[in-house]
């Protein structure tokens, strides 16, 4: 790689951080704004500002770092105590912090507007500092040099060699005990170098499956203290043989002597004495062969004393870099997708050979198909893991969305965020983004009602719209909720009269009604007031949702607020599926919607004029045959299965000639011409290579109580 | 995924403390009001079990005891909560099969620090 091409990667490096750290300072300014007295925050804020400026000077950012200097100056005062933090310094902040935004999409190039722009925020930036009676400085050179002298290395503290053996009872998997966590933890302590003993292991049939026979031998290298290694072993202490001794102490500053002898060590571990030791070195061969040659130590003896030599001698060389270790990288998002659809297909292919290995009765081949299992499996959920974001990140968004919205239309809104820790895959996030924005300026604009109307109505002045995400079973729930003037079903219900999207006649349950919002064709593009606004464009955000395979749901409790509850699955790529058949064709029902399968019993169902009916323990259950909706002819099996699924409360049942099993797919999108295919979602490739159809049970479910609603009576 | 961890005390405020700290760290929580309720509750995975010692009905070390017995939870980690002056009964709790221990009273960083050490 040329300079030119390495110096460019490093731009774009810090184009994605100072991405990160812009997003950072939103965050931090508006917790500003709820407290601004906090120093922590305000730290943040300088910090964020000091390395966008720092690496921008060094990326050729000059007008990113010029403009940022002014305003870090500004923040000097404020972390100093001589300038408030208000309102009006906050706005400007933020309209700084989209300017920079703006000045990184240009990519350092000088666009007059921006220029325009800087120069009108500098001069108001420089009002606060007259407040505060500073003058400006203007110039960033004198600065960066005595940031240059901050960056050479701190002398390095003072690291300590210890020699820890850890001998865990081999009870100790009783006490609920994970000897490797522990392991873990000790490494995390500094430069661990780990050797296990596995001497004490017995032949398989004297083993005791729930006995610890190994135990270990590390070499730490940390500055951390003896205390904090005892504290990783604190619960054990008890149920192991534990010995913490120092080598010695590393002085980088001090001049380096030659390490121990592997002798000297061998015998300090007690792994051989020393009269023997003296005996083997009047052979003149190295030292180690010798020893285990004759029997006096064994190999992993000699390895863990080998590893603290190293360990040692690497200690000594003094060490001038940071000691920040690299925790993360960054991959561009078109490889992980990249690396998705490959790992879909490995797991397919092995799929496929596992099936064709059941055919023959080659032990050799089974072994290796089932090792092969084993690691696309687990190469699968990496892979799936690696995908998964916090939704947080997008939380954070919205806190904007949330002040500059409400700022605009004259309300009081606080947004409250919960489980931003939530994790989901990209894609979904990504995907989610519309739907909730819609949701929430829903919320802001008609849910919550102005300061004066709260008050007249004897709630806060102040309104409320919590966003939370949490993980249930396998799927995530999000929820929106305002504590605003929520929604009168009987409006809801006249609308939908009108538009002519439900009968006069029609028995619904207001919850019912309040998902009439969802429907297509309820709102027009005009503001309706009357019914406080909602269902402008819900339709959009129903679709938005279905296309993530996800279900939305509306509620609302009038003058107490209303909220909307999305569940999403984890992750697009893969489903849980039972997988059935059709007239000899083959159809996965996504699993999350089955709830059981039972017989279909010919004589004892209901052939109304539209819609089928089976009776399910006393409940009158709508069904589908899925051989007429597919238009399949053909003898019928003697015997049908139905597949009773559940979307949002709905109960039907699905009719299909014999359920296969249950099996995880991946999911693979249908082309262009099978988008509008009622009832079909996607495809997979099942192990013989052929192919399914994944059914989409929400449509199914809607076509089937569609049928019914319009069946006179449609009772059993 | 995010693992799953029963907390057991017959305080409420307590396992509110223990509740909100542990979901707002990410872990999905599982609340239990002494070691019967823990035991009919126990299903599906466990990755930790946070108990106190001085409960009804049945108290933290024959819960430990119980769920040491169940062939699913035999190796699950489960942590007592005890005060300074419960020395002894460490002790005990330990034999009964307990992992580890959080003296009380702890703040929030204390206690995800204990479960980090064993739920890896």
């Amino acid at each position: 790689m040329s300079r030119e091409e390495q110096m460019e990667q490093a731009r774009k490096a810090y184009l994605d951080e100072a991405r990160e750290l812009l997003g950072d300072l939103e965050d931090a300014l508006l917790e500003l704004e709820s407290s601004p007295e906090d120093h922590e925050l305000i730290n943040r804020v300088f910090r964020s500002m000091h390395t966008i400026k720092g690496s921008g000077a060094m990326f050729g950012f000059d007008d990113i770092a010029m403009f940022t200097h002014e305003l870090e100056t500004v923040f000097d005062l404020v972390r100093n105590d001589e300038l408030r933090v208000t309102s009006e310094l906050l706005d400007l902040t933020l309209k700084s912090r989209d300017l920079i935004l703006e000045m990184l999409h240009q990519d350092g190039c000088h666009a007059s507007a921006c220029q325009s722009e800087s120069e009108r925020i500098v001069t108001r930036l420089r009002g606060f500092l007259e407040q505060a009676g500073k003058r400006s400085s203007g110039s960033t050179a004198d600065e960066s040099a005595a940031e240059a002298t901050e960056l050479t290395g701190s002398p390095a503290e003072v690291s300590t060699v210890y020699r820890v053996r850890f001998k865990p009872d081999a009870r100790i998997f009783l006490t609920g005990t994970n000897p490797l966590a522990l392991l873990e933890e000790l490494s995390e302590l500094g430069n661990c170098k780990i050797v296990a003993r596995t001497e004490n292991i017995p032949r398989l049939d004297k083993m005791d499956p729930v006995s610890c026979y190994t135990w270990w031998d590390m070499i730490l290298v940390t500055s951390r203290g003896k205390e904090a290694i005892h504290d990783v072993f604190i619960f054990v202490e008890d149920d192991c043989e534990l010995s913490i001794q120092e080598v010695e102490t590393v002085d980088p500053n001090e001049v380096a002597h030659v390490g121990k002898r592997l002798g000297e060590i061998l015998v300090e571990r007690g792994d051989v004495n020393i009269q023997d030791l003296q005996e083997i070195l009047k052979q003149q061969r190295p030292l180690g062969e010798l020893l285990t040659q004759a029997g006096l130590v064994s190999s992993q003896g000699l390895e863990a004393a080998l590893t603290e030599q190293e360990v040692v001698r690497e200690a000594r060389v003094p060490r001038v870099e940071h000691k920040e270790t690299v925790t993360s990288i960054r991959v561009e998002a078109a490889k992980l997708d990249k690396l998705g659809d490959l790992v879909g297909e490995l797991v397919i292919v092995q799929a496929r050979l596992t099936q064709l290995v059941t055919q023959r009765h080659d032990p050799a081949l089974v072994s290796l198909a089932e090792e092969l299992e084993r690691l696309s499996d687990e190469l699968r959920d990496n892979t799936l893991g690696i995908r998964m974001l916090p939704i947080g990140s997008t939380f954070n968004k919205f806190l904007r969305l949330v002040r500059d919205l409400s700022k605009e239309l004259g309300k009081e809104i606080e947004l409250v965020t919960q489980g931003g820790e939530t994790e989901l895959d990209k894609n979904v996030i990504e995907k989610l983004n519309d739907p909730m924005v819609h949701l929430l300026r829903n919320s802001i604009d008609h849910g919550v009602e102005s300061p004066e109307a709260r008050q007249a109505k004897g709630k806060s002045r102040k309104g409320r719209i919590t966003l939370s995400a949490e993980h249930a079973s396998g799927e995530v729930l999000i929820r929106i909720m305002d504590d605003g003037a929520g929604i009168e079903p009987a409006k809801i219900r006249a609308k939908a009269l009108e538009k002519g999207l439900i009968g006069s006649d029609a028995a619904l349950s207001d919850d019912e009604v309040l998902q009439l919002v969802f429907l297509p064709g309820f709102s027009t593009a005009e503001r309706v007031s009357n019914i406080s606004g909602r269902g402008v464009g819900m339709d959009v955000v129903k679709r938005g949702i279905d296309a993530l395979r996800g279900v939305i749901k509306l509620e609302s409790v009038p003058n107490k607020g209303t909220s909307v509850l999305i569940k999403l699955p984890l992750t697009l790529a893969i489903i849980d599926g039972l997988q059935v058949e059709v007239a000899r064709e083959q159809y996965v029902i996504p699993l999350s919607a089955v709830e059981e399968c039972v017989e279909l019993d010919r004589f004892k169902s209901n052939f109304g004029e539209n819609g089928e009916m089976i009776n399910l323990r006393g409940e009158a259950v709508p069904f589908i045959r899925l051989r007429n909706w597919f238009n399949q002819n053909g003898a019928l099996p003697t015997i049908e299965q139905v597949v009773i699924v559940n979307v949002q409360e709905q109960r039907i049942g699905l009719v299909v000639d014999k359920v296969i099993g249950q099996h995880q797919t991946v999911i693979k999108s249908l082309g262009r011409v099978y988008r509008e295919l009622d009832g079909i979602s996607g495809a997979t490739i099942n192990g013989d290579g052929t192919m399914a159809l994944i059914l989409d049970v929400q449509a199914l479910v809607g076509a089937a109580v569609r049928n019914v609603a319009y069946a006179e009576g449609g009772a059993c | 995924m995010s693992k799953r961890i029963m907390t057991v005390d017959d305080s409420s405020s307590v396992r509110q403390m223990v509740g909100f700290t542990l979901k707002d760290a990410g872990y999905e929580v599982v609340e239990a009001v002494d070691g019967k309720d823990a035991l009919t509750k126990l299903s599906g995975t466990v990755d930790m079990i946070i108990t106190d010692l001085n409960m009804p009905n049945m108290d933290g070390i024959e819960l430990i005891r119980q769920v040491r017995a169940l062939p699913n939870y035999k190796f699950v980690p489960i942590v007592m909560l005890t005060t300074e002056s419960q020395a002894e009964k460490k002790q005990v709790g330990k034999e009964a099969g307990a992992t580890g221990w959080i003296v009380k009273p702890f703040k929030p960083d204390q206690l995800l620090a204990v479960v980090k050490k064993v739920v890896r």
